[in-house]
């Protein structure tokens, strides 16, 4: 009960708190650091490195992307770990200022739950993993099965409906509150099968105690464009972050990275100097330093590296990005950034 | 008599704190709530509790709900095409079903350890301290993990797991033979209801109570003759990936009520012992020197006295148990708690649901604390009776 007490005042409270007028972007750069929800336990995309205690990954990237945007420093960003379930909470009681965190836009978060979302930076799709000794080759022989998964997904939407459409009977769908305690559920053998992004599969069995007992079913259940997400009727500050998010993508197409930046400075293009901030005043339109691209590729990268650095072959989650949808539509795939000019 | 002007009346002054006080209270939970109200309008959020009619859309591991089928109310498991509000009875549902148990099962325990801890027995009595201080000093949150992880999902896999006369006990749960209704259930439906009223009857009324039992019995038998198999046993049995038939007392569940059974007993022992320690000792050499021997003591000398002292914390402790249900989240048992956090974010609707769910623990605390004193005045007045 007390613990209910308090959802409900901190609720109160922050949505009381949270009605200030002003743009997140003008309470952020006051406060003078990023408030950040990350995932926290998603091996890959967010998560506590066990050697420096830092928080790492693909989506922790971002908020380093957008700190390094604001602030000239990617490590001005304080961290908040939230659940699946948590994490919508965390944005309309204006708790963390952007969540970037395996999420997927659908119509239902847009609208009803009141998030507004970012450009795609990662295309996911459902997946379903089962131990090998199991002796499932395909999800369609999965009648009956018990299969874990955790709260508050669209995950655990997809295979109620999965298993309507199939007309199956007796299928049960066991939820946790967090991805550890699905995936422990599921080795200790309380589910015949664990589902959710497949990004997200890759990564639990990679850091399983022996991946190769495990392998993950060859169907694709659902389409899962996962993107960051923040305020509902705040343009301003979802602009400025949309932009960020762009400019990694644009700035892969034009081939420009960490170690070329330098060079690419130097540069003559009037696309490349506008696209860095030295002539023209993109950035200062969008409400951001003018130069917050090239702060961006300076600390963080651009797109790809952000890819390669901890879904690339040297990683331990390795996810093939060549001909995926994750790769440029110059070469076949969707990542594609309008123009910035 | 002079009258006192009634600034200077204590009465009148009393009463005027009184109102002031719960007028800034109100005022206070009036902005806060307003304040919030116009911080989720602005964020394009609205207050409303119209998504309790949408389809949930998500399933529920176990558990049942109310719904309408062929022009009758009927209790069946939860269903994806359920409403929002079909979801929130489930887990008002599981979360009654779990504490139900609890209570009555950690009563038996409390009171058998309580005992225990001043039995005479060395054994009986070391065990039992050990039992109250090991669980009475860990957290609840760490048993309930160990009760779940630790021991029931350590049991064998369903392909391994044993039967013992029907019953299969598994990671995947207990399952037991269990009787369901069978094909005459109709039949026999009016005797099984006439002899059920038979024995509530005879219950109340302490005169006619044998005559009505009898009758109770003879209905019931009777009643089983002509319909011819009203219920038939239904034996669990492994099928696939599954268990099909029985009962099942799922993993989640199991740890759940074990871990609150458990963690309450070792409570309510303390206050059993403390009850009884504090009766003076002159009774228990009263009734010895009458012949009684320990248990008899015990039943009809110590208890009924202790009784008093124990009831009414003991209703704390009922009232604990009901609310740390909540914990359930923790394993995947779907209560209230449980389900709230999956309707919250599925529906974007978190404080209207907060609100709903902080109704129905209140409720069911209210109706806890209500049952408790009621049982409380009838031991009470029996005892000044005595
Ligand atoms: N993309 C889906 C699912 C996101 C999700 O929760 N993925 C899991 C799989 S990696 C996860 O992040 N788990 C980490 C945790 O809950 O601790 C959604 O937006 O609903």
């Amino acid at each position: 009960m007390k613990r209910l007490v308090l959802i409900v005042l901190s609720f109160l409270l922050l949505t009381a708190f949270g009605l200030a007028q002003k743009s997140r972007m003008d309470v952020v750069m006051e406060r003078g650091k990023l408030i950040c929800g990350v995932n926290g336990k998603a091996p890959g995309f967010g998560y506590v490195d066990e050697k420096t205690g830092k928080y790492m990954g693909f989506d922790v990237d971002f908020c380093r992307a957008v700190s390094a945007a604001l602030f000239d420093d990617p490590d001005r960003v304080e961290y908040v770990p939230l659940t699946a379930k948590a994490r919508f909470n965390a944005i309309q009681t204006g708790e963390v200022d952007v969540v970037f965190r395996n999420t997927t836009i659908t119509t239902s978060r847009d609208g009803s739950v009141g998030v507004d979302f970012l450009p795609v930076n990662f295309y996911d799709g459902q997946g379903v993993m089962v131990k090998k000794e199991l002796g499932v080759k395909s999800v369609y022989e999965l009648e009956g099965a018990t299969v874990c998964t955790n709260q508050g997904t669209t995950t655990e939407k997809n295979w109620t409906d999965f298993v309507r459409s199939q007309g199956w009977k007796g299928n049960k769908l066991l939820t946790f509150e967090s991805f550890d305690k699905v995936f422990n559920a599921f080795m200790s053998g309380r589910c015949d099968a664990v589902t959710t992004d497949k990004s997200g599969l890759v990564g639990w069995k990679a850091k399983a105690p022996d991946p190769e007992a495990l392998v993950i079913l060859p169907e694709t259940l659902s389409k899962e464009p996962l993107a960051g997400f923040t305020f509902q009727n705040d343009s301003r500050w979802r602009d400025a972050l949309t932009w960020i998010v762009y400019a990694t993508i644009q700035a892969e197409e034009f081939g420009i990275t960490q170690k070329n930046l330098d060079e690419f400075l130097k540069s003559d293009k009037p696309a490349i100097r506008r696209f860095l901030g030295l002539e023209g005043t993109l950035g200062k339109g969008l409400g951001l330093p003018n130069d917050f691209v090239a702060r961006v590729i300076r600390h963080v990268g651009n797109y790809g590296e952000i890819y390669d650095r901890h879904l690339g072959p040297n990683s331990p989650f390795f996810i093939p990005r060549k001909g995926s949808l994750n790769d440029l539509y110059t070469r076949g795939g969707l990542m594609y950034s309008p123009p910035f000019r | 008599m002079k009258t006192v002007p009634f600034y200077k009346n204590i009465k009148v002054l009393g009463v005027l704190t009184q109102v002031v006080v719960s007028l800034l209270v109100l005022f206070g939970l009036y902005f806060l709530g307003r304040t919030a109200y116009e911080g989720m309008v602005s964020r394009g959020i609205p207050f409303t509790f119209s998504f309790l009619w949408q389809e949930a859309g998500f399933s529920i591991s176990e558990g049942k709900t109310i719904a309408l089928e062929g022009g009758r109310i009927v209790l069946r498991p939860f269903e994806p095409s359920d409403a929002y509000w079909q979801a929130f009875f489930t887990g008002v549902y599981n979360t009654l079903r779990v504490s139900i148990a609890g209570i009555v099962l950690t009563t038996l325990l409390g009171v058998m350890v309580g005992v225990g801890r001043l039995s005479s027995n060395w054994l009986v009595n070391r065990l039992s301290f050990a039992y109250v201080e090991l669980v009475r000093n860990t957290p609840l949150l760490v048993q309930l993990f160990f009760w779940y992880f630790g021991a029931i999902l350590k049991l064998p896999p369903i392909r391994q797991a044993s039967e013992w006369f029907g019953m299969i006990v598994s990671q995947r749960g207990v399952f037991v033979p269990w009787p369901v209704p069978g094909p005459g259930f109709d039949r026999y439906l009016p005797f099984f209801l006439g002899g059920l009223l038979a024995f509530l009857l005879g219950a109340f009324w302490s005169r006619g109570r044998r005559g009505l039992w009898l009758l109770g019995l003879l209905l019931l038998a009777a009643g089983w003759l002509y319909a011819g198999d009203p219920f038939v046993l239904s034996v669990p049995e492994k099928r696939g990936f599954r268990v099909v038939g029985g009962a099942q007392l799922s993993p989640e569940f199991s740890a759940v009520l074990l871990a609150l059974v458990v963690y309450t007993a070792s409570y309510i022992a303390e206050i059993v012992r403390g009850a009884i320690q504090s009766l003076p000792k002159g009774q228990w050499e009263a009734a010895f020197s009458l012949g009684l021997n320990y248990g008899q003591t015990l039943r009809y000398v110590i208890l009924p006295q202790a009784l008093r002292i124990i009831v009414p914390p003991l209703g704390n402790q009922y009232l604990n148990l009901t609310k740390n249900s909540s914990l359930a989240i923790a394993v995947g048992y779907p209560d209230l708690f449980n389900v709230y956090g999956t309707i919250a974010n599925q529906s974007g609707r978190s404080l209207e649901g907060i609100l709903i769910v902080m109704g129905v623990y209140l409720s069911l605390s209210l109706t806890i604390s209500a049952l408790v004193n009621a049982y409380n005045r009838r031991v009470a007045l029996r005892g000044a009776r005595r």
